[in-house]
Protein backbone atom coordinates (compact mmCIF):
# COMPACT_ATOMS: atom_id res chain seq x y z
CA UNK A 1 0.00 0.00 0.00
CA UNK A 2 1.22 3.45 -0.90
CA UNK A 3 2.46 5.45 2.13
CA UNK A 4 -0.19 8.15 1.64
CA UNK A 5 -2.92 5.53 1.46
CA UNK A 6 -1.57 4.11 4.74
CA UNK A 7 -1.55 7.52 6.38
CA UNK A 8 -5.05 8.28 5.07
CA UNK A 9 -6.42 4.91 6.24
CA UNK A 10 -4.80 5.34 9.65
CA UNK A 11 -6.30 8.82 10.01
CA UNK A 12 -9.76 7.52 9.05
CA UNK A 13 -9.59 4.60 11.47
CA UNK A 14 -8.21 6.85 14.21
CA UNK A 15 -11.08 9.30 13.68
CA UNK A 16 -13.60 6.45 13.86
CA UNK A 17 -12.12 5.18 17.14
CA UNK A 18 -12.15 8.69 18.67
CA UNK A 19 -15.72 9.31 17.47
CA UNK A 20 -17.06 5.93 18.53
CA UNK A 21 -15.32 5.59 21.90
CA UNK A 22 -17.67 7.77 24.05
CA UNK A 23 -20.76 6.27 22.38
CA UNK A 24 -19.42 2.75 22.76
CA UNK A 25 -18.78 3.38 26.46
CA UNK A 26 -22.38 4.49 26.99
CA UNK A 27 -23.71 1.51 25.04
CA UNK A 28 -21.54 -0.93 26.99
CA UNK A 29 -22.78 0.52 30.28
CA UNK A 30 -26.44 0.83 29.36
CA UNK A 31 -27.06 -2.31 27.32
CA UNK A 32 -29.48 -4.72 28.97
CA UNK A 33 -27.99 -8.05 30.02
CA UNK A 34 -29.01 -11.02 27.91
CA UNK A 35 -30.00 -14.37 29.36
CA UNK A 36 -28.30 -17.57 28.24
CA UNK A 37 -31.37 -18.27 26.12
CA UNK A 38 -30.99 -14.85 24.42
CA UNK A 39 -27.36 -15.54 23.62
CA UNK A 40 -28.26 -19.00 22.34
CA UNK A 41 -30.76 -17.49 19.89
CA UNK A 42 -28.17 -15.01 18.63
CA UNK A 43 -25.43 -17.66 18.45
CA UNK A 44 -27.56 -19.91 16.23
CA UNK A 45 -27.87 -17.12 13.67
CA UNK A 46 -24.18 -16.19 13.83
CA UNK A 47 -23.10 -19.84 13.56
CA UNK A 48 -25.27 -20.05 10.46
CA UNK A 49 -23.38 -17.08 9.01
CA UNK A 50 -20.01 -18.70 9.82
CA UNK A 51 -21.07 -21.95 8.13
CA UNK A 52 -22.35 -20.10 5.08
CA UNK A 53 -19.14 -18.05 4.70
CA UNK A 54 -17.03 -21.22 4.95
CA UNK A 55 -19.21 -22.76 2.24
CA UNK A 56 -18.69 -19.72 0.00
CA UNK A 57 -14.92 -19.81 0.58
CA UNK A 58 -14.85 -23.46 -0.44
CA UNK A 59 -16.91 -22.69 -3.55
CA UNK A 60 -14.55 -20.14 -5.12
CA UNK B 1 -14.65 -0.89 7.69
CA UNK B 2 -16.78 1.28 9.80
CA UNK B 3 -20.22 0.90 10.98
CA UNK B 4 -23.29 1.79 12.86
CA UNK B 5 -22.14 5.22 13.82
CA UNK B 6 -25.70 6.26 13.43
CA UNK B 7 -27.73 3.39 14.72
CA UNK B 8 -27.12 3.98 18.39
CA UNK B 9 -27.14 7.71 18.71
CA UNK B 10 -30.73 8.80 18.39
CA UNK B 11 -34.03 7.48 19.43
CA UNK B 12 -36.55 9.85 17.97
CA UNK B 13 -39.54 10.26 20.22
CA UNK B 14 -42.62 9.21 18.31
CA UNK B 15 -44.82 7.23 20.67
CA UNK B 16 -47.56 6.22 18.28
CA UNK B 17 -45.37 5.19 15.38
CA UNK B 18 -46.43 1.93 13.80
CA UNK B 19 -43.44 -0.41 13.72
CA UNK B 20 -44.59 -2.02 10.48
CA UNK B 21 -44.48 1.44 8.88
CA UNK B 22 -40.91 1.92 10.08
CA UNK B 23 -40.00 -1.49 8.68
CA UNK B 24 -41.68 -0.80 5.35
CA UNK B 25 -40.10 2.64 4.95
CA UNK B 26 -36.68 1.38 5.98
CA UNK B 27 -36.67 -1.57 3.58
CA UNK B 28 -38.04 0.54 0.69
CA UNK B 29 -35.38 3.21 1.16
CA UNK B 30 -32.70 0.57 1.71
CA UNK B 31 -33.61 -1.12 -1.59
CA UNK B 32 -33.44 2.21 -3.43
CA UNK B 33 -30.12 3.21 -1.86
CA UNK B 34 -28.61 -0.19 -2.67
CA UNK B 35 -29.60 0.17 -6.33
CA UNK B 36 -28.26 3.74 -6.40
CA UNK B 37 -25.07 2.63 -4.70
CA UNK B 38 -24.59 -0.21 -7.23
CA UNK B 39 -25.07 2.27 -10.09
CA UNK B 40 -22.47 4.60 -8.56
CA UNK B 41 -20.07 1.67 -8.12
CA UNK B 42 -20.58 0.72 -11.78
CA UNK B 43 -19.91 4.30 -12.84
CA UNK B 44 -16.75 4.37 -10.75
CA UNK B 45 -15.54 1.11 -12.34
CA UNK B 46 -16.22 2.48 -15.83
CA UNK B 47 -14.34 5.67 -15.00
CA UNK B 48 -11.39 3.59 -13.71
CA UNK B 49 -11.14 5.68 -10.55
CA UNK B 50 -7.79 5.57 -8.70
CA UNK B 51 -7.44 3.71 -5.34
CA UNK B 52 -7.54 6.82 -3.14
CA UNK B 53 -11.14 7.35 -4.30
CA UNK B 54 -12.12 4.76 -1.71
CA UNK B 55 -10.53 6.71 1.13
CA UNK B 56 -11.99 10.03 0.01
CA UNK B 57 -15.46 8.52 -0.38
CA UNK B 58 -15.39 6.82 3.02
CA UNK B 59 -14.06 10.03 4.63
CA UNK B 60 -16.75 12.13 2.95
CA UNK B 61 -19.54 9.75 3.91
CA UNK B 62 -18.28 9.66 7.51
CA UNK B 63 -18.44 13.45 7.71
CA UNK B 64 -22.00 13.38 6.36
CA UNK B 65 -22.99 10.64 8.81
CA UNK B 66 -21.49 12.34 11.83
CA UNK B 67 -22.25 16.01 11.22
CA UNK B 68 -25.05 16.34 8.65
CA UNK B 69 -27.35 13.33 9.06
CA UNK B 70 -28.10 13.88 12.79
CA UNK B 71 -29.29 17.42 11.95
CA UNK B 72 -31.41 16.41 8.95
CA UNK B 73 -32.72 13.00 10.01
CA UNK B 74 -36.11 14.41 10.93
CA UNK B 75 -36.66 16.38 7.74
CA UNK B 76 -37.11 15.67 4.03
CA UNK B 77 -33.51 16.82 3.46
CA UNK B 78 -32.43 13.70 5.32
CA UNK B 79 -33.46 11.49 2.38
CA UNK B 80 -31.03 13.40 0.14
CA UNK B 81 -28.29 13.02 2.75
CA UNK B 82 -28.91 9.25 2.92
CA UNK B 83 -28.58 9.02 -0.88
CA UNK B 84 -25.42 11.15 -0.75
CA UNK B 85 -23.87 8.85 1.89
CA UNK B 86 -24.74 5.62 0.10
CA UNK B 87 -23.86 7.04 -3.33
CA UNK B 88 -20.45 8.14 -2.07
CA UNK B 89 -19.77 4.75 -0.52
CA UNK B 90 -20.87 3.00 -3.71
CA UNK B 91 -18.63 5.25 -5.80
CA UNK B 92 -15.74 4.50 -3.43
CA UNK B 93 -16.20 0.77 -4.06
CA UNK B 94 -15.23 1.27 -7.72
CA UNK B 95 -11.43 0.91 -7.34
CA UNK B 96 -11.91 -2.12 -5.03
CA UNK B 97 -14.14 -3.83 -7.60
CA UNK B 98 -11.76 -2.91 -10.44
CA UNK B 99 -8.96 -4.56 -8.48
CA UNK B 100 -10.92 -7.79 -7.96
CA UNK B 101 -12.31 -7.86 -11.49
CA UNK B 102 -8.76 -7.79 -12.85
CA UNK B 103 -8.05 -11.16 -11.18
CA UNK B 104 -8.41 -14.38 -13.23
CA UNK B 105 -11.60 -15.42 -11.40
CA UNK B 106 -12.47 -11.89 -10.26
CA UNK B 107 -15.93 -11.94 -11.78
CA UNK B 108 -16.80 -15.07 -9.82
CA UNK B 109 -15.42 -13.59 -6.56
CA UNK B 110 -17.43 -10.36 -6.95
CA UNK B 111 -20.61 -12.22 -7.92
CA UNK B 112 -20.23 -14.67 -5.01
CA UNK B 113 -19.61 -11.85 -2.53
CA UNK B 114 -22.63 -9.99 -3.88
CA UNK B 115 -24.93 -13.02 -3.68
CA UNK B 116 -23.49 -14.10 -0.32
CA UNK B 117 -24.08 -10.66 1.19
CA UNK B 118 -27.68 -10.76 -0.02
CA UNK B 119 -28.28 -14.20 1.47
CA UNK B 120 -26.72 -13.20 4.83
CA UNK B 121 -28.79 -10.00 5.04
CA UNK B 122 -32.07 -11.62 4.01
CA UNK B 123 -31.48 -14.65 6.23
CA UNK B 124 -30.66 -12.61 9.34
CA UNK B 125 -33.52 -10.16 8.74
CA UNK B 126 -35.96 -13.03 8.31
CA UNK B 127 -34.58 -14.65 11.48
CA UNK B 128 -35.04 -11.47 13.53
CA UNK B 129 -38.48 -10.80 12.05
CA UNK B 130 -39.82 -14.30 12.56
CA UNK B 131 -38.40 -14.96 16.05
CA UNK B 132 -39.33 -11.37 17.10
CA UNK B 133 -36.61 -11.74 19.71
CA UNK B 134 -35.25 -8.58 21.34
CA UNK B 135 -31.54 -8.46 20.47
CA UNK B 136 -30.90 -5.15 22.30
CA UNK B 137 -28.69 -7.02 24.79
CA UNK B 138 -26.09 -7.36 22.01
CA UNK B 139 -25.47 -3.60 21.74
CA UNK B 140 -22.59 -3.26 24.20
CA UNK B 141 -20.95 -6.48 23.01
CA UNK B 142 -21.13 -5.40 19.35
CA UNK B 143 -19.72 -1.93 20.05
CA UNK B 144 -16.85 -3.37 22.12
CA UNK B 145 -16.10 -5.81 19.30
CA UNK B 146 -16.27 -3.01 16.76
CA UNK B 147 -13.75 -0.91 18.67
CA UNK B 148 -11.37 -3.87 19.01
CA UNK B 149 -11.59 -4.53 15.27
CA UNK B 150 -10.87 -0.87 14.48
CA UNK B 151 -7.78 -0.93 16.70
CA UNK B 152 -6.62 -4.21 15.12
CA UNK B 153 -7.21 -2.81 11.61
CA UNK B 154 -5.27 0.33 12.52
CA UNK B 155 -2.33 -1.78 13.72
CA UNK B 156 -2.48 -3.99 10.63
CA UNK B 157 -2.11 -1.03 8.27
CA UNK B 158 1.51 -0.92 9.37
CA UNK B 159 2.04 -4.60 10.30
CA UNK B 160 0.62 -5.84 6.97
CA UNK B 161 -0.03 -9.38 8.22
CA UNK B 162 -2.21 -11.26 5.69
CA UNK B 163 -3.56 -13.69 8.29
CA UNK B 164 -4.58 -10.80 10.53
CA UNK B 165 -6.46 -9.27 7.59
CA UNK B 166 -8.39 -12.52 7.20
CA UNK B 167 -9.19 -12.63 10.92
CA UNK B 168 -10.30 -8.98 10.88
CA UNK B 169 -12.55 -9.56 7.84
CA UNK B 170 -14.10 -12.62 9.49
CA UNK B 171 -14.79 -10.77 12.72
CA UNK B 172 -16.23 -7.80 10.79
CA UNK B 173 -18.71 -10.15 9.06
CA UNK B 174 -19.78 -11.53 12.44
CA UNK B 175 -20.11 -8.10 14.06
CA UNK B 176 -22.06 -6.68 11.12
CA UNK B 177 -24.31 -9.76 11.17
CA UNK B 178 -24.90 -9.03 14.86
CA UNK B 179 -25.75 -5.42 13.99
CA UNK B 180 -28.33 -6.60 11.43
CA UNK B 181 -30.05 -8.63 14.17
CA UNK B 182 -29.72 -5.75 16.63
CA UNK B 183 -31.03 -3.07 14.23
CA UNK B 184 -33.90 -5.22 12.93
CA UNK B 185 -35.00 -6.05 16.46
CA UNK B 186 -34.83 -2.34 17.38
CA UNK B 187 -37.25 -1.59 14.56
CA UNK B 188 -39.60 -4.39 15.65
CA UNK B 189 -39.57 -3.37 19.30
CA UNK B 190 -39.78 0.37 18.71
CA UNK B 191 -36.24 1.15 19.90
CA UNK B 192 -35.67 3.19 16.76
CA UNK B 193 -38.44 4.91 14.86
CA UNK B 194 -36.40 7.02 12.45
CA UNK B 195 -36.24 5.07 9.18
CA UNK B 196 -33.46 7.25 7.76
CA UNK B 197 -31.08 6.32 10.59
CA UNK B 198 -32.14 2.68 10.34
CA UNK B 199 -31.52 2.66 6.58
CA UNK B 200 -28.00 4.03 7.00
CA UNK B 201 -27.29 1.57 9.84
CA UNK B 202 -28.43 -1.44 7.80
CA UNK B 203 -26.71 -0.14 4.65
CA UNK B 204 -23.39 0.10 6.52
CA UNK B 205 -23.75 -3.46 7.78
CA UNK B 206 -24.41 -4.71 4.24
CA UNK B 207 -21.54 -2.61 2.82
CA UNK B 208 -19.07 -3.92 5.39
CA UNK B 209 -20.17 -7.54 4.94
CA UNK B 210 -19.72 -7.20 1.16
CA UNK B 211 -16.22 -5.67 1.39
CA UNK B 212 -15.08 -8.22 4.01
CA UNK B 213 -16.54 -11.11 2.05
CA UNK B 214 -14.69 -9.92 -1.06
CA UNK B 215 -11.46 -10.01 0.90
CA UNK B 216 -12.12 -13.47 2.36
CA UNK B 217 -13.11 -14.93 -1.02
CA UNK B 218 -10.06 -13.35 -2.66
CA UNK B 219 -7.90 -14.95 0.02
CA UNK B 220 -9.66 -18.33 -0.34
CA UNK B 221 -9.19 -18.38 -4.09
CA UNK B 222 -5.47 -17.69 -3.64
CA UNK B 223 -5.55 -14.35 -5.42
CA UNK B 224 -4.74 -12.19 -2.40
Amino acid sequence: MDIWMKVGSALLLGAMIIYLWPRAKIMMQESPKGSSDDWKTASIALLGVIGFVILLMMAV
Amino acid sequence: MFDNMTSFNTTIAAPAVDTSKVLRNTYSLLAMTLIFSALMAGLSVMMQMPPFTYLLSVGGSMLLMWFVLPKTANSAKGVGVVFAITGLLGFGLGPVLTNYLSLPNGGQIVATAFGGTGVIFLGLSAYALTTRKDFSFMGGFLMAGMLMVLVAALANIFLELPLMSVVISSVVILIMSGFILYDTSRMIHGGETNYLLMTVGLYLSIFNIFVSLLQLLGFASGDE
